[in-house]
C-alpha cells in the first residue's frame, strides 16, 4: 500500500506532469504552462497576514480552544463581577450557608432519557465546601486571579524576553555576552526555587497578586530572549537593516520598526507558552503555600486548602483542577496552532510523507 | 577540546558563584527568621533568640554570612564541606546526605524511564506522522504538560494506590471487567501495530483472545497475590528477546549474530539454576556484580562469533544477557511478594520513601522501597515522558527531511535500516541537550512531588528551610541542583561535539 504512494509521490507535483495548458491545446514552453497557472490562481493570492489567519483558522484544535478559553475567561469574569462590577451570579464567595445535601454538586449534565435529572444548573452547580460556601463562585474568584495573573506573567515575560534578546543580538560582542551570561544565571536556579522565593519575598511586603504577577514575570524571560535574540542574530545581517542603518535611522528604530516586527511569531508563540506556564507556575507555588496568600485566592490555592477533603468532598477538589488543566491545555493548544500559522516549514498535511511501516 | 571543557568550565563555575549569590541575598530578605521567637510568650524568649542568632549568625552583616557560607562550601574542594547549620543548629551536611539520596534515587529512576519511553513514543509517532496514534499521544503529551503536579499526584493516590491496595486484599476481576480489558488491550495494539485493515483485525482479535483467557487463568493461578515466572517463562520471553533482538539489527537469517544471542539464553538458563540459593538472600554488590557478568560474558561471546557484524552481535547479546539477568531476578522478587504481602497487607504506599519500622530480608526491603517509590517515579516520569516524546518526534521530523534519509531511501535500503541506522541516531544530538536540561529540571520539580508525597527530600527541605527564612538549606539544595544544572549541560555540551562531527571547538 504504501509503497504505491511513495510511487505517486516520486512523480511530483501535479501541474508539471500536464503537456497540456488549462484550456486544452497543447503548450509550447514550460513558461507559458506556469504563466497560465498563475492567471488562474490569480484571484487566490492573499497576503502575509491573510495567511497566517488562514492557516491559524484551519488548526481545529486551536479554534476550539480558542472557544474554551473565551468560555471560561467569560464564565469567570462575568458571574461573580469585577472590580466592583456586580455579575449575573446571586452568590457570594466569601459567605458561609446552609449546607444542602452535604453540599454535593447540583450541576448535572445528563440529560433525562439517560437517567439523569436532566439539564440543569440548580443552586450550587458546583457543591458547596464545608461551612457551606458556594463552591462556584469560589472557583470563578480563583479563575479570575489565576488569569490575570497568567496574563500579566505572559506580557511582563514576553516583553523582557523581547527586548533583551533583540539588544543582545543587535549588538553582539560584549553586550551579548553580558546579556547572556545573566540569562543563563536565572537559567541555572530552577524556576520553582527562584519564584518561591521571590514569591515568599513579596508575599511578606504586599501580598497583592499583582506583585506576585509582575515577579514571576521577571523570572520567566528567559527561553523567550534566547528565541529571539537567534533570530535577531539572522535578521541582523539583511540588506533592509543595513539600508536602514545607511540612511541614518536611529538604532531604536532599526530594532523596533525593523527587526521585532519581524520575529512576531516566535514571540506571539511563546507569549502562549508562557501563559501556559505561568498558570501551572502559579498554582504549584499557592500550592507550596509561597504563591498567592489566603484573604486572597487561585486555583492552586484552592486545591491546596481542600485537598484532605477528597475523600469525603471530592467535588472540592476536582472543579479547580479540572479548570487549571482546561486553560492551560487550551492555551498550549493555541500556541501549537498560532506556531504552525506562523511557521510555514511545519503547515500541516502540505508536507505529508507517508513512510512505510516499521516491519 | 580540553581547552574548550576548561572554558565552559570556568564560565559555569563563575555563573554557579553569581547564582549562589543572588539566591543568598534573596533568601535572607525574604523575611524575618526571628518572626515567630518575637511573637512567642514563652519565658525563654531572649535566650532562644540569643541561640537562633547564634546558630544562623544573624549578629553579622550579610556579607560576612555569605563569606561564612561561600568559604565553608569552598572547603568542599579539599573533602571536607562545611554547609552550615540550620535555623535549630543541626548540620545542614548530615541533613543533605539523607535527603540528597532519597530524591536523587527518585529523579535517576524517572529520567531513565521517561528518555527511554518518551524517546520510543518520538519515534514511533514520528514514523507514522498525521496517523490516528500520532493524534492521540499528541493529545495526551499536551494533556500531561497541562498537568498540575500536585493535583495528578492526589488523583494517583486515590485512584491507584487506595484503589489497588483495596483490590489486591481479595484480588478479583469481574468478566465484564475482563471483555473491557481485553478489548482495551486488542485495541491498543492493533493502534500500535498498525498495517492495512485485514492485519488490524487479525492484531486486534488475537491480541484480545489472549488477555480473555490469560486473565481469567492468572486469576485461577491466584498470581495477583502468588506470582510465578519459572524458568519456562524466562526461557520464553529471553528467546523472544533474542529473536526480536536479531530481527531488528540484521534480521534472524545472519547466523553470526543469532547464534551468540541463543547461546545467551543457554547461559542464562544454566545460571539461573546457578544462582539460586546464592540469590535467595543477596546484596546490592552482589546484584550489580552479576548484572555486569551478565552482559560482559555474552558479549565476549557476541565478540568472537559475530565474524563481520562483531558489533551488533555484541549489543545483541549483552543485551539478551541483562534481559536474562532480569528476569531471573524478577523470578526471585516473585518469590518474595507472598511474604512482602504478609509483612505490608497494603503495599503501595503513599507516604515517605519507606515504611517506619519494616523489617524483612533483601526482597522484602527491595519492594518495600520499590513500592513506595512506585507513584512519585511515575509522576515525575510521565510528566518529562511528555516533553521526550515530544523533541524526539520534531528532531526525527526534521532528520527526516535531510537529503541523505532521500539518499538511503533512494538507494533501496530497508525502512528498517533508514529509521534506526540513519535517522534514529542523528535525530538522538539534540536530545542530549534535552536530557541534561530536564534532568537537573526534575529535581527541582521534585519539590512538588515530595511535598505531596510526604519525602523527606532535598525538596522538603528547600521548602522548610525558605518557610523559616533559613539560608543553609536552601544554600544546600541550590548547591546540588545548581552544579547538577552545569555538570549536565557541559556534558551535554561535549557529547553534542563528540556526537555530531560537524560541529568544531
Amino acid at each position: 500500500m504504501s509503497e504505491h504512494q511513495n510511487n505517486d509521490e516520486l512523480r511530483g507535483s501535479s501541474n508539471m506532469q500536464s503537456e497540456m495548458g488549462p484550456d486544452g491545446h497543447p503548450v509550447v514552453s514550460l513558461a507559458e504552462v506556469e504563466d497560465a497557472e498563475l492567471a488562474k490562481n490569480e484571484s487566490q493570492s492573499r497576503s502575509q497576514g491573510q495567511l497566517i489567519r488562514r492557516r491559524f483558522l484551519n488548526h481545529k484544535p486551536a479554534i476550539i480552544s480558542s472557544v474554551v478559553l473565551v468560555f471560561i475567561t467569560v464564565m469567570a469574569f462575568s458571574s461573580i463581577g469585577f472590580a466592583g462590577i456586580p455579575g449575573w451570579w446571586d452568590k457570594d464567595y466569601s459567605k458561609a450557608g446552609e449546607l444542602i445535601n452535604g453540599g454535593a454538586p447540583t450541576l448535572s449534565l445528563l440529560p433525562t432519557w439517560l437517567g439523569g435529572s436532566g439539564l440543569a444548573f440548580g443552586e450550587s452547580p458546583f457543591g458547596q465546601d464545608n461551612t457551606g460556601k458556594d463552591y462556584f463562585a469560589l472557583v470563578m474568584r480563583g479563575t479570575q486571579k489565576s488569569i490575570i495573573i497568567a496574563v500579566i506573567v505572559g506580557m511582563v515575560a514576553t516583553f523582557i524576553g523581547a527586548i533583551i534578546g533583540a539588544v543582545a543580538g543587535y549588538f553582539r560582542g560584549w553586550v551579548d555576552e553580558v546579556l547572556m551570561r545573566i540569562t543563563d544565571l536565572f537559567i541555572v536556579i530552577p524556576l520553582l526555587v527562584l519564584a518561591a522565593v521571590l514569591a515568599q519575598m513579596v508575599g511578606n511586603k504586599s501580598g497583592s497578586i499583582f506583585a506576585l504577577a509582575f515577579v514571576l514575570g521577571l523570572l520567566t524571560w528567559t527561553g523567550l530572549a534566547r528565541l529571539v535574540r537567534g533570530e535577531i542574530l539572522s535578521l541582523r545581517e539583511r540588506e533592509y537593516v543595513a539600508a536602514a542603518q545607511a540612511m541614518g535611522s536611529k538604532t531604536s528604530r532599526v530594532i523596533f520598526k525593523h527587526l521585532l516586527p519581524n520575529t512576531v511569531g516566535v514571540i506571539v508563540v511563546n507569549a502562549t507558552f508562557a501563559i501556559a506556564g505561568a498558570i501551572l507556575l502559579e498554582t504549584s507555588l499557592s500550592y507550596l503555600g509561597f504563591g498567592v496568600q489566603p484573604p486572597e485566592t487561585s486555583l492552586g490555592l484552592l486545591i491546596s486548602q481542600y485537598q484532605n477533603a477528597f475523600t469525603n468532598r471530592p467535588w472540592l477538589f476536582w472543579w479547580p483542577g479540572m479548570i487549571i488543566v482546561a486553560i492551560a491545555l487550551s492555551v498550549n493548544f493555541l500556541g501549537d496552532g498560532l506556531r504552525d500559522a506562523f511557521d510555514p516549514r511545519q503547515t500541516r498535511k502540505a508536507k505529508r510523507r507517508k513512510t512505510k511501516e516499521l516491519s | 577540546m580540553l581547552k574548550f571543557i576548561i572554558k565552559r568550565l570556568g564560565a559555569s563555575l563563575g555563573i554557579l558563584l553569581a547564582a549562589s549569590f543572588l539566591l543568598y541575598v534573596l533568601v535572607i530578605n525574604s523575611g524575618d527568621p526571628l518572626q515567630d521567637l518575637r511573637e512567642s510568650t514563652a519565658d525563654n524568649r531572649e535566650h532562644l533568640m540569643a541561640q537562633r542568632v547564634e546558630y544562623m549568625n544573624l549578629d553579622q552583616p550579610w556579607y560576612a554570612r555569605y563569606w561564612d557560607w561561600l568559604t565553608g562550601v569552598g572547603k568542599c574542594f579539599g573533602g571536607a564541606c562545611d554547609l552550615g547549620t540550620n535555623i535549630q543548629g543541626q548540620n545542614v551536611n548530615d541533613l543533605l546526605a539523607v535527603a540528597a539520596s532519597s530524591t536523587l534515587r527518585l529523579v535517576i529512576l524517572a529520567t531513565v524511564l521517561a528518555a527511554i519511553f518518551g524517546i520510543a513514543i518520538g519515534v514511533l509517532t514520528a514514523v507514522r506522522q498525521y496517523s490516528g496514534l500520532d493524534y492521540g499521544v499528541t493529545f495526551l503529551t499536551f494533556l500531561f504538560f497541562s498537568l498540575p503536579v500536585f493535583w495528578a499526584a492526589v488523583m494517583l493516590k486515590e485512584y491507584m494506590a487506595i484503589g489497588y491496595n483495596d483490590w489486591i486484599k481479595e484480588p478479583d476481576i469481574s468478566m465484564v471487567q475482563i471483555i473491557v480489558i481485553a478489548l482495551l488491550f486488542g485495541f491498543l495494539m492493533q493502534v500500535f501495530l498498525a498495517g492495512d485493515l485485514k492485519r488490524r483485525i487479525i492484531t486486534f482479535a488475537v491480541s484480545a483472545a489472549f488477555v480473555g483467557v490469560a486473565i481469567p487463568y492468572l486469576l485461577w493461578l491466584n498470581f495477583f497475590r502468588y506470582p510465578q515466572l519459572g524458568l519456562v517463562g524466562i526461557i520464553i520471553l529471553s528467546l523472544a528477546v533474542a529473536l526480536s533482538g536479531t530481527a531488528m539489527t540484521v534480521g534472524v537469517r545472519n547466523k553470526a549474530v543469532l547464534y551468540p544471542a541463543l547461546i545467551t539464553v543457554g547461559l542464562g538458563i544454566i545460571a539461573y539454576y546457578a544462582t539460586f540459593s546464592l540469590l535467595e538472600s543477596p546484596s546490592t554488590w552482589l546484584l550489580i556484580i552479576g548484572g555486569a557478568l551478565s552482559m560482559i560474558i555474552p558479549g565476549a561471546i557476541g565478540y568472537f562469533m559475530g565474524g563481520r557484524v562483531r558489533k551488533i552481535a555484541m549489543w545483541v547479546s549483552a543485551f539478551t544477557g541483562l534481559v536474562a539477568a532480569g528476569l531471573t531476578t524478577v523470578d526471585h522478587i516473585f518469590r518474595a511478594w507472598p511474604e512482602f504481602l504478609a509483612l505490608k497487607p497494603r503495599p503501595i504506599g503513599t507516604i515517605g520513601s519507606q515504611t517506619p519500622n519494616f523489617d524483612g530480608g533483601f526482597w522484602e526491603i527491595f519492594l518495600d522501597r520499590g513500592a513506595q517509590l512506585l507513584l512519585p517515579t511515575l509522576l515525575l516520569a510521565i510528566i518529562s515522558l511528555a516533553s521526550y516524546s515530544r523533541y524526539t518526534r520534531t528532531s526525527m521530523l526534521e532528520v527526516g527531511q535531510q537529503d541523505y534519509i532521500r539518499t538511503a531511501r533512494s538507494k533501496g535500503l530497508s525502512e528498517r535500516t533508514v529509521v534506526f541506522r540513519h535517522a534514529f541516531r542523528n535525530a538522538l544530538i539534540p536530545i542530549a541537550t534535552i536530557a541534561a536540561f530536564d534532568f537537573a529540571g526534575l529535581i527541582g520539580g521534585a519539590v512538588i512531588t515530595e511535598t505531596v508525597f510526604g519525602w523527606k527530600g532535598m525538596g522538603e527541605m528547600f521548602k522548610t528551610g525558605l518557610e523559616h527564612i533559613d539560608p543553609a538549606p536552601v544554600m544546600a539544595f541550590f548547591l546540588v541542583t545548581g552544579t547538577a544544572a552545569v555538570l549536565f549541560n557541559m556534558l551535554a555540551d561535549i557529547f553534542y561535539a563528540l556526537l555530531d562531527p560537524r560541529i568544531r571547538v
